[in-house]
């Protein structure tokens, strides 16, 4: 029994005198309640231990007992499904066992220790195993086959391998022998520390998208499988809103969300929502292969900055099972402050705006862990980290969202006057960046069309000439530009609201399959090659808007569902009769002007004077 | 143990040191006794033998010899029973009114704790309040926090009295409805102004209210709001009725904790707020909600004062980041004589998308919010453009945008302070103001609906 007790308490933060028992990092636990803490500093005169609950009545002089071990996490069947707390505690238990508020001091298995599990054995006595091996499988949910690992660092021969059968996460199921002679126990649950990356035999090029259904982003910024994205945005700019709809529709095998710090019934809705909605894929509620960590904003700060680590090393551990796993870190910025927090607490030297020195190389260290992998069995994998930043009053120059922008490749900036104007996704175009494009363009142009890319950099540069000419409107008004830029603007209207603009509560519009997204952008600069040959031609500018094209294409979204987006085709055809009958009309009426010299076509001069 | 300590060993500010102390706890509540009586004070850091403690009431005439400190040996607590609805309590949870302690069903803990996630069940019901604007566009859910963003000099008080005057739950008995008023900083005529308009609507007998003066000592005002969520908690969650808080001024709350936290010398974050004013404002939104199985709800409208207008202070900015939308104040329009002054654009309330629509308000509702906030962006747009080249010179469509951002201001938002209209009256006057834009116009709603309600009002 240790004789080492409280020294003092400021916070979340306990000191303890004159000891060298503890190690740096490793998980101790703190006073008679045996609440859960981390040393974060040794010296010969004190050690630091930043505790994850509330100290409130905690006693200068009750005991502080070492694990031995770094924080680490319980990894095994049972992680799907489940609801966790930042230090991988599962809250339903916990619900069941103290009730709705949650207590100090409880401890609770993150993984059900009763359960039984349908265990296929695939290791056989006198196979050579390494780490990574896999050697057990067994149907953790309908749609998620777990796949039983040896543990990273252990290699050697099975010594004795159990029969197929019902185990649960802690009956062995194998004994291997290592070279040095030393018989381990392996079984379902194994752990591994948080704070460092689990090892792979190799990183791979990145080039297939993380498939999400949202036009802004699967046309306009791709996210990479096993890249890294972050979305900033003030608030109310539907930063959880992207998440949200990215967690839902995006085509990894796993999904981890991360509330991190942010608001209760946000994680509640998350929970309800994904209960009831349906995979697409597999027609089973989404919740099967979702597994949420939830630290809101009012529990401990200190497991708030635990719980992207735990997060991203349950991702990591499905990753080696060969699985495309995409974690949502909602919000990373509120993490930052956690660090912030204990940092001020530490009374550390503080670099920009309070945050510590070492923000940015964590920030890095934690984004480093976004990968496409070869695994240790062999097997492809991936992580794809997306973390949503708060920035403090809006403003991008700050220290979390510039360092962020250091180390993620895609950057989806959410706008203030977009989301003031109900665009949703309120994806800025102008800001925004994704650096995949080189990596990806094969992809699109092997799997969904050859002119993809080239739409794409036609819509973008369309855009970006919308936005210099709105210099223009914005002082002298739109009714003075020549036809020509007048149909750049309305077919850039068409842009911004028929394919950016997303309804993530209409059925059509959800998700949209990626050949649909081909279709509309098709349609969209075929009309708008289309105007732009007719008012070549001579025809007026109110002539092509009367026909209400335009307005048919913004509402396209809505009225074609995704599992015909030939229907596009038809529209195409509409838009070439239209362009032919005007054609036609212009010919005529120009002959007829010629005839009658002065007079313009009355047709023209009732309906609008902008024309002229 | 009746151990008293006398003496200390250094003040502070709001804190004093006291050395030699054993056997004591983190946040544990401490008496410390002179000549003139007794104050409460509040362990915030330990160190060894030393506790430093905050005095709720000020440190103003304790000296280091005369003083005798005793540690109570449990954390601050507040007496709880049914019979606090209607009391009046000042900051620290004490009763103000004359009337006598409180006869204590059962103590709590004024921290809380958190709602496990997995207990909470998302807010579905609308709380109708009969102003347009918020019933439309940024629509009150039971369980939400939805704060006011104001500044100084306008009508933020006159809104927060009419919700809580007109508040109506769709579904069902007024009986257990119950208002919690907390007041942080605030004059005694404004304190004064909420009583007499709660008394006016016969909410009184309903209210229970904790006062905080601007004269009385900031520590006790960093207690006010949790004293009072533990109230309203305990009314919800133990006494199943539905809790409406009602907390102004969060700025000057903000601003106490500030002056707190530099007086224990912590390094200040931004504007020299402290570090951890993020986690302290969440520790006091978060607290609203509804729980799995229990009966209430908490529904919080904080008021905070933006200093200078400024939405991107760290207060008004942390607080839109935990709380579940939020109504802004405008003082353009609140110049132009319209009330409600509420400027919808920055204006959200994150929880109606699950509250509105069939069998909750209307099946158009959404569209009517979704095309009104997306019409009433292109207005200042025309505005500005109007500006620069003159209305005459304006687009026949931009001029009926002109024309809707007039009707809509002084129509939709400015229905002054006695009027109340039900849900379906405000949709039918935000499809007749859609009605005065060209039909193309409104590309948020499917033909469908517009056939059905275009021009129909």
């Amino acid at each position: 029994m240790s004789n080492n007790v409280i020294h003092s308490i400021n916070g979340p933060v306990v000191t303890v005198q004159n000891t060298s028992d503890f190690s740096m990092m490793e998980m101790v636990y703190v006073g008679n309640a045996g609440l859960i803490g981390e040393v974060i500093s040794v010296n010969e005169k004190k050690t630091t231990i930043q505790v994850y609950e509330n100290t409130t009545g905690l006693y200068i002089g009750e005991p502080v007992n070492g694990s031995g071990a770094p924080l680490s996490a319980t990894l095994g069947p049972g992680i799907m499904q489940n609801i966790f707390d930042g230090i991988e505690r599962p809250l339903g238990e916990i619900a069941e066992k103290h009730g709705a508020f949650i207590a100090t001091g409880v401890k609770a298995d993150p993984l059900n220790k009763t359960k039984l599990w349908d265990v296929t054995i695939l290791a056989k006595v006198g196979d050579e195993v390494k780490g990574g091996t896999i050697i057990a499988t067994c149907p953790e949910t309908s749609i998620v086959t777990h796949k039983s690992m040896i543990p990273p660092t252990l290699s050697g021969v099975v010594t004795w391998a159990a029969e197929n059968g019902k185990y649960n996460v802690t009956q062995p199921i194998l004994k291997v022998k290592d070279d040095d002679g030393k018989e381990h126990e392996v079984c379902l649950a194994q752990k591994w520390p948080i704070r460092i990356p689990r090892p792979v035999a190799d990183h791979k090029v990145i080039n297939r998208p993380l498939i999400t259904g949202q036009r802004v982003i699967d046309t306009l910024f791709p996210i990479a499988k096993g890249g890294a994205a972050a979305i900033p945005g003030g608030f109310g700019t539907g930063k959880t809103m992207t998440q949200h709809q990215l967690a839902k529709w995006c085509d990894a095998d796993i999904i981890i969300y991360v509330g991190c710090g942010e608001r209760g019934n946000e994680m509640t809705d998350v929970l309800e929502e994904f209960q009831k909605l349906q995979d697409p894929k597999h027609n089973c509620p989404m919740m099967e292969r979702t597994s949420l960590i939830a630290n809101t904003s009012n529990m401990p700060v200190a497991a708030r900055e635990a719980s992207i680590y735990t997060g991203v090393t349950l991702a990591e551990y499905y990753r080696d099972m060969g699985y495309d796993v995409a974690m949502m870190a909602d919000s990373s910025s509120r993490w930052a402050e956690a660090l912030r927090e204990i940092s001020g607490r530490l009374e550390e030297m503080p670099a920009e705006e309070g945050f510590p020195a070492y923000l940015p190389s964590r920030l890095a260290a934690f984004y480093e862990r976004a990968g496409s992998v070869e695994t240790q069995n062999g097997l492809d994998g991936s992580v794809t980290l997306i973390g949503a930043v708060s920035p403090q009053g809006s403003d991008f120059s700050e220290p979390v969202t510039q360092n962020t922008k250091r180390f993620v490749r895609c950057f989806l900036a959410l706008d203030k006057s977009l989301a003031y104007a109900r665009h949703y996704p309120a994806i800025n175009w102008t800001i925004s960046y994704s650096e995949y494009y080189e990596d990806l363009d094969p992809y699109y142009i092997e799997n969904v069309g050859e002119d993809f890319c080239k739409l794409r950099g036609r819509m973008l540069s369309l855009l970006s000439e919308e936005n210099k000419l709105m210099e223009i409107v914005k002082l002298i008004g739109s009714d003075v530009l020549p036809d020509s830029q007048k149909i750049t603007l309305e077919a850039a209207r068409v842009i911004r609201v028929g394919f950016l603009q997303q309804n993530a509560f209409h059925q059509n519009d959800t998700f949209v399959p990626l050949e649909k997204q081909l279709w509309m952008m098709k349609a969209i600069m075929h009309l708008y090659d289309k105007a732009l040959y007719l008012i070549g031609a001579g025809v007026p500018m109110s002539a092509i808007s009367e026909k209400g094209m335009f307005d048919k294409l913004v509402k396209a979204k809505y009225e074609i569902p995704n599992d015909k987006p030939e229907m596009f085709g038809d529209y195409m055809k509409d838009i070439d009769d239209i362009a032919a009958a005007l054609l036609a009309a212009q010919k005529n009426s120009s002959s007829a002007a010629a005839a009658i010299l002065s007079a313009a076509e009355p047709e023209q001069e009732n309906t609008e004077e902008g024309a002229e | 143990m009746a151990l008293e300590y006398l003496g200390l060993a250094d003040i502070t500010g709001p804190l004093v040191a006291i050395d030699g102390v054993k056997n004591v706890s983190f946040e544990e509540m401490v008496d410390i006794k002179m000549d003139g009586g007794v104050r409460s004070g509040r362990v915030v850091a330990l160190d060894g033998e030393r506790a430093v403690v905050q005095v709720f009431a000020g440190t103003n005439g304790l000296s280091l010899s005369k003083t005798h400190s005793r540690f109570l040996g449990k954390p601050m607590e507040m007496a709880l029973a049914p019979e606090i609805v209607g009391r009046i309590f000042n900051g620290a949870g004490q009763p103000i009114d004359g009337l006598g302690d409180v006869y204590a069903e059962r103590f709590s803990d004024i921290n809380g704790s958190a709602i496990n996630p997995v207990s909470r069940s998302y807010p579905r019901n609308y709380i109708r309040t009969g102003i347009s604007s918020i019933d439309t566009l940024i629509t009150l859910i039971r369980g939400q926090k939805l704060p006011i963003f104001s500044g100084s000099g306008m009508s933020h008080n006159k809104l927060a009295a009419q919700i809580v005057r007109q508040a109506k739950i769709s579904d069902e008995e007024g009986a257990s409805f119950g208002i919690v008023f907390c007041a942080m900083g605030v004059t005694k005529d404004v304190a004064d102004y909420f009583r007499r308009s709660f008394e006016e609507s016969g909410a009184l007998s309903r209210v229970t209210m904790f006062l905080n003066l601007s004269s009385d000592p900031i520590i006790e005002r960093i207690l006010t709001p949790r004293c009072a969520l533990t109230a309203a908690e305990y009314l919800a969650f133990e006494q199943n009725m539905h809790i409406l808080v009602v907390m102004t001024d969060m700025t000057s709350y903000a601003e106490a904790l500030r002056e707190f936290s530099s007086s224990k010398g912590e390094i200040p974050g931004r504007k020299g707020y402290p570090g951890y004013l993020y986690s302290d404002l969440a520790s006091l939104y978060e607290r609203a909600g509804v729980i799995k199985g229990r009966g209430g709800s908490v529904t919080q409208i904080p008021i905070l004062t933006m200093p200078n207008d400024d939405i991107t202070h760290p207060i008004p900015d942390l607080t839109g980041y935990i709380t579940e939308g939020q109504i802004v104040l405008d003082r353009y329009l609140d110049q132009q004589a319209v009330y409600p002054p509420i400027s919808v654009l920055p204006s959200l309330s994150r929880l109606m998308k699950d509250g509105i629509g069939e069998g909750y308000t209307r099946k158009d509702h959404s569209d009517v919010s979704n095309q009104l906030f997306a019409s009433y962006a292109k207005v200042s747009d025309a505005r500005g453009l109007a500006s620069v080249i003159g209305e005459e010179e304006l687009s026949p469509t931009d001029k009926r945008y002109l024309d809707f951002g007039n009707h809509f201001e002084h129509e939709f938002l400015g229905q002054g302070q006695s009027v109340e209209r039900t849900i379906e009256e405000s949709l039918d006057l935000g499809w007749r103001l859609l009605s005065i834009l060209p039909r193309e116009e409104l590309e948020r709603v499917d033909t469908k609906v517009l056939d059905e309600h275009y021009g129909k009002h």
